[in-house]
């Protein structure tokens, strides 16, 4: 739980905590690439974006929500490694736009991957995902030997 | 175009309620305006689009989904969304067209007739 980044969202006005965000999702993809070869991505490392992410726990699960709006549900990656689980994807330019003017660009086009440490124990095999209204559930079941077992006294 | 600019960031108040403003593109072509506005969470129930006074409005309440448990990390913002626009005056607001797919509102409009880019044949 301790490597879980609690991020208060009534603190900070909403660009401000964007910007963060984004700062943030920036940072963490730099620490994670090998020194040499971050020269070779340089020109992705400032772009993307850092989709909003919640955590949920109950009995059984662990859900995480992830806000994707505009995607198609092919062009997303869910991963799980290590205890990490990992969202990536690209959002691809539509097509047909390339010889219009944008006038104005405050969506995010391309690459972009969130990563967040589970609190616990998942059992990889039974990993579920829907992806609705632009917001993507990943239901993670708990792995049977961390799950809370209640013991009856005979 | 000098449309769609002139509007309202600062996540505007109407109400008592607070809004958040959603992030938005506009591109141009030929013959008019796409607007696209990002509104996670909103299906086509939630979204309402007014045009009052040459300005847009494009406003969308969540439905999240119901997930039983406890929330131990969040970085998704409870409010609503809402942003306004000012209509561009080539714009044919009776012939603008809206639709949302995965949370993602896309509008199209396009300009009127009359100020349409025209080729005039030199006869």
């Amino acid at each position: 739980m301790a490597l879980i980044r609690y991020q208060a969202p009534e603190l900070a006005p909403w660009e401000a905590a964007d910007r963060w965000s984004n700062l943030r999702n920036d940072l963490n993809s730099f620490f994670e690439l090998p020194f040499w070869s971050s020269f070779g991505r340089g020109g992705q490392l400032f772009t993307g974006w850092s989709p909003a992410l919640d955590l949920y726990q109950n009995n059984d699960n662990v859900v995480a929500v992830i806000e994707l709006p505009g995607m198609r549900k092919e062009e997303i990656e869910i991963s799980l490694h290590d205890g990490t689980l990992t969202i990536s994807g690209e959002r691809k330019r539509e097509s047909g736009s390339n010889g219009d003017n944008a006038e104005r660009t405050e969506r995010y086009v391309g690459a972009f991957r969130r990563s967040i440490a589970l609190p616990t124990q998942v059992d990889a095999n039974k990993v579920s995902a829907t992806y609705r209204d632009g917001i993507l559930t990943v239901t993670l079941p708990k792995a049977e030997e961390v799950k809370p077992k209640q013991i009856q006294v005979s | 175009m000098n449309t769609l600019t002139r509007e309202n960031r600062d996540g505007d108040r109407v109400q008592g309620e607070q809004f958040i403003a959603p992030p938005a593109s506009v591109t141009e072509a030929g013959d008019g305006y796409t607007l696209e506005v990002e509104m996670p969470g909103v299906n086509k129930n939630g979204l309402d689009i007014s045009i009052e006074n040459n300005e847009l409005t494009i406003t969308g309440r969540r439905s999240f989904p119901v997930v039983e448990g406890m929330l131990i990390h969040r970085e998704s913002r409870p409010e609503n969304f809402r942003r306004t626009f000012e209509l561009d005056p080539s714009i044919d607001a009776d012939k603008i067209n809206a639709k949302i797919d995965q949370g993602l509102v896309r509008l199209t409009l396009p300009k009127a007739e009359h100020v349409k880019p025209r080729k005039i044949t030199v006869s």
